[in-house]
């Protein structure tokens, strides 16, 4: 039963090979057994899962199933979920139980989804190892002496693990398809403003975007069906008709334009990871794609914008855990001062805390229009890069990430070291552009991933051509050793 | 030497919408603490803030009302500093793109002259909470109802040269905002408040001095008072060698001085930058030409139209229609009796010294301009004399009910039946003998002024109550007969 796709669970429930309250206890038993290894949930909320895996069940017997009724899903424990610990994995909010649902959680909630839990993931959003949480590592189920990425690292083992058939993320710089690159599934960051941001812990208000983390494109477009949509919560949100994402999923490839930009293949790329990409790009040619080399010339310039442009907002977004209405408060302050300080020093993480200091630093008089302006002006070049290379294909690839998941602690003590691992995700939040990770291979036993990048609010184009893809490769049903 | 003072005025004025700038929760004034604050204005984790439209139309109404420059895309800022009433830790507002440019009001002093004053920019912005520091020994309480409503901070340049022009300005614009309806204007309950900027200089100088600026000022009264102490305080510091320090002052109401709350050292870096949130506010002539149209009639029409319609002097119209609530109870009054000028004459006398010797607003006078202009109209028709009518007034005041009830009740209706006057007055006389054998005494063209002792007698009969021109031909009838 684990191994089966949301699709395939859908249509056991719809053909009554199982109830949603055996699956849903089926995946609860099975994370009780084995997440001890991988930590992929911060919270399993097993009374909440039956309770809507019942109602989901009479949904069903009543006839008024959906094509989502009674599936279990993990959200990223960045969504708030009302009456539930909502933590972002930081001891600021430890003790935080959420009085309302983000709008994503409403969605899949109305759908007649079951919630298993809450995934673990890096501190408030902000890494690339889910090192950086509060409680502890996610492990990659491929190793788990290597990091699953991050900072969706816990939505991304649960699906590589089975622990869950999908999972919310949301990806600021990468934290959906990198560790879903480093995990061998499929993640999906949306063009910004598609999905709802509401009630969904800010970190870098104009970069994040939450998305599906699954096994296969088919489960993505299922599950972003649910996700999309103008939210009257969320200012940012597009007004824009959502279409059936699955619709469109089995159209051949015959024709597509497939750029490569020579600065997704850098010299220092690994090998193993340039070789396996281009293998992939080998099978889009069979499938009747045709390859052009574009450029994205101010790729170089995406980490530094990014680094100021993400900080800066973060600091103004996590000025509001302050120890004073909720959240983390140190003990007997002494004066307001006091209060603010230690609640502050003692409730956020190492990485937190250089991220709002640097961003507090960009900000900063005199500093402004060298920092924050600066990376603006940058950030609309890359923005105009990407929307010269589509004027000319209909899709961009490369690989997802530099490297393969790497081993804990490797760079931990060198945050720029870390920062790189999103080189080639970066860009694309600043950009705004959708893009998608889907597993194309392996090196030492840990999975390749493979990014497709389209124009804005092109998911749909995006999910066809990873699902076809996927017809003809089966990398995306490789499962780790032992599971 | 002779000094100037050179003020520049931050006004913020509540806007009178129903719901908050950035949620859906009340604005509504003296709800228990924390009951009008939702998810977002706690700043509950994940919240985001969406504009409500209607604090963006009564900005752009104020634009146009002082002949600004509107915005065609403003932007919110995100203003950022730590402070307990402050949830998001950041205050949303307009720095570097505000909704309403230069534009400039005229006012006018106590001489009849007039003087232009520019205004800088009026943005919009939300209010933060209250600490509440006496309810609670040893701990502060937040109250977020507040937090979230929103403001148009007004910032004028630095054209004013006295506190009494400053004044001046400051009932200007609050006029403005109350006659085109974004504001209540209440100052006690703090929707419309002071920040003044106050610096001085020897006559003559360009440069300006080394401001202060005291803060939230809630009546025109203190701002004039913390003008002039200002003022003063910065002279007597030059004078005596010292130099006045850039600092933020707080007023102190009961020892009438101004003290430093916190000096330009200790200022805050606010890390403005855009609020990612919100999308920038970008409007078109149409809506611009939409607003316009919808404006109602602002002051100073108003006092060209009082001069013209009501024939009124142009202190009267100008003090009239320099608040829109009594220039709006002045018109029912002036209605409802019939006589613009004896209506004038009421408002700016019997109910504007009642109203400030119980230091309340029109708006809330406990007496109606329906009651008084019911009052007016029954002197107009000589049901009674104006010194009953002042009786009248003072219960009306005290205990509510109109004229008519109360001068029924009261039996303060004036005699002018000639039947019972002539008995009154033949009462009077029958027991007034030296006083007829002095009337017959004297020569016919005295007589006149020997009236003035039987009026007294009558009126003191009738308490006041017969209608004194009936009294006094009586009077002279009567007693000219036993001239004869």
């Amino acid at each position: 039963m684990f191994d089966k796709t949301l699709a395939e669970l859908a249509q056991g429930l719809e053909n009554g090979d199982f109830s949603s309250v055996e699956l849903t206890q089926a995946y609860l038993d099975r994370i009780k057994a084995e997440d001890g290894k991988y930590n992929s949930y911060i919270t399993v909320t097993d009374e909440l899962a039956l309770e809507q895996a019942n109602a989901a069940d009479a949904t069903r017997a009543a006839g008024n199933a959906g094509a989502f009724t009674g599936l279990p899903i993990a959200h990223k424990d960045i969504f708030c979920t009302e009456g539930v610990r909502t933590s972002c994995a930081s001891k600021m909010l430890d003790n935080f139980i959420s009085p309302y649902n983000a709008t994503v959680v409403n969605k899949f909630n109305a759908a007649g989804a079951v919630t298993l839990g809450k995934t673990n993931m890096d501190e408030f959003a902000m890494g690339s190892s889910n090192e950086s949480s509060f409680y502890g590592p996610a492990r990659n189920p491929w190793d788990t002496d290597c990091v699953p990425g991050g900072s969706s690292g816990g939505s991304a083992a649960a699906v590589a693990a089975l622990l869950a058939p999908a999972a919310t993320g949301t990806d600021t710089g990468g934290s959906i398809r990198q560790p879903a690159a480093l995990c061998g599934i499929t993640g999906l960051k949306p063009t910004y403003g598609r999905v709802s941001r509401f009630g969904m812990i800010a970190f870098a208000s104009s970069l994040d975007q939450g998305g599906p983390m699954t096994r296969t494109a088919e489960d993505a477009a299922m599950m972003l069906n649910v996700m999309a949509g103008f939210d009257p919560n969320d200012s940012t949100c597009m007004q824009k008709d959502v279409p059936d994402y699955t619709a469109d999923l089995s159209k051949p490839l015959a024709g597509l334009k497939i750029g490569l930009p020579k600065e997704f293949f850098p010299d220092d790329l690994s090998p193993a990871i340039a070789q396996q990409v281009q293998a992939a790009i080998k099978e889009y040619e069979a499938l009747g794609a045709t390859v052009k080399e574009v450029s994205l010339p101010n790729t170089g310039l995406a980490i530094p914008a990014y680094y100021i442009i993400a900080p800066s907002e973060a600091s103004s977004n996590l000025s509001r855990f302050d120890g004073v209405r909720y959240g983390y408060r140190c003990e007997s302050p002494v004066d307001l001062e006091d209060l603010y300080k230690r609640s502050r020093g003692e409730g956020f993480g190492p990485e937190v805390k250089r991220r709002i200091m640097v961003g507090a630093y960009a900000l900063s008089e005199g500093f402004y229009d060298a920092y924050y302006k600066k990376a603006q002006q940058i950030r609309r070049l890359i923005k105009q890069d990407y929307v010269n290379a589509l004027n000319e294909v209909d899709v961009i690839m490369g690989p997802t990430t530099p490297h393969p998941a790497f081993k804990l602690g490797e760079k931990t003590s060198d945050p720029v070291a870390m920062y790189m691992e999103d080189i080639f995700t970066i860009s694309l939040n600043l950009a705004g552009m959708p893009g998608i990770s889907i597993p194309c291979g392996q090196t030492e036993g840990l999975p390749v991933g493979l990014q497709i990048i389209g124009n804005y609010f092109a998911e749909q184009k995006l999910l066809n051509v990873a699902h076809q893809f996927q017809q003809a490769t089966d990398w995306h049903k490789q499962a780790p050793q032992g599971i | 030497m002779e000094w100037e003072a050179v003020i520049g005025l931050e006004i913020h004025a509540q806007l009178a919408t129903k719901s908050k700038i950035f949620s859906g929760a009340s604005t509504a004034f003296g709800a228990e603490p924390n009951t009008q604050a939702c998810a977002v204005d706690l700043a509950l984790p994940g919240t985001l803030p969406v504009f409500n439209e209607e604090a963006l139309r009564m900005a752009v109404k104020f634009g146009l009302a002082i002949d600004a420059e509107i915005g065609r895309t403003s932007v919110f800022d995100r203003k950022n500093y730590f402070y307990p009433d402050l949830p998001k830790g950041y205050q949303t507002s307009q720095l570097f793109h505000p909704i309403v440019g230069i534009g400039h009001i005229d006012i006018t002093l106590e001489d009849g002259t007039s003087k232009r004053i520019g205004v800088t920019r009026a943005h919009l912005e939300e209010d933060a909470g209250k600490s509440l520091h006496d309810e609670f020994p040893g701990m502060t309480g937040i109250d977020l109802n507040r937090a979230g409503t929103p403001l148009l901070e007004i910032v004028s340049e630095p054209d004013m040269r006295t506190a009494e022009e400053a004044v001046a300005y400051v009932r200007k614009i609050h006029a403005l905002v109350t006659s085109l309806g974004i504001c209540d204007g209440n100052m006690a309950e703090g929707s419309f408040r002071c920040d003044c900027n106050v610096s001085v200089r020897p006559k003559g100088q360009e440069e300006f001095g080394t401001r202060t600026e005291t803060k939230n000022i809630n009546s025109f009264r203190f701002i004039e008072k913390a003008i002039v102490g200002e003022i003063e305080r910065q002279i007597d510091l030059i004078e005596d060698g010292g130099r006045v320090i850039q600092a933020t002052r707080l007023y102190d109401a009961n020892k009438n001085e101004t003290r430093s709350m916190r000096s330009k050292e200790e200022a805050n870096d606010y890390r403005y930058f855009p609020c990612p949130d919100l999308l920038p506010i970008v409007i078109d002539e149409d809506y611009i030409d939409a607003v316009r149209d919808s404006l109602p009639e602002l002051p100073d029409a108003r006092k060209a139209r009082f001069i013209e319609e009501y024939k009124l002097s142009d202190y009267d119209a100008m003090v009239l229609s320099g608040d829109h609530n009594l220039a709006t109870y002045f018109e029912i009054v002036a209605k409802a009796a019939n006589d613009a000028k004896m209506a004038a004459n009421w408002v700016m006398g019997e109910l504007s010294k009642h109203l400030n010797q119980n230091d309340t607003t029109i708006a809330n006078s406990p007496v109606s301009a329906e009651q008084l202009g019911g009052l007016v109209e029954r002197i107009k028709d000589n049901t009674i004399s104006g010194k009953i009518a002042k009786q009248v007034f003072e219960v009306m005041w005290a205990e509510g009910g109109s004229a008519d009830e109360i001068i029924e009740a009261k039996g303060l209706k004036q005699v002018t039946d000639t039947g019972a006057i002539e008995s009154i007055v033949d009462e009077v006389i029958s027991k007034a003998d030296k006083q007829v054998a002095q009337y017959k005494a004297a020569e016919p063209d005295k007589r006149g002024k020997m009236l003035g002792f039987f009026m007294g007698q009558v009126m003191k009969a009738t308490g006041g109550k017969a209608n004194p021109g009936a009294v006094n031909g009586i009077l002279k009838k009567k007693l000219d007969a036993l001239c004869d």
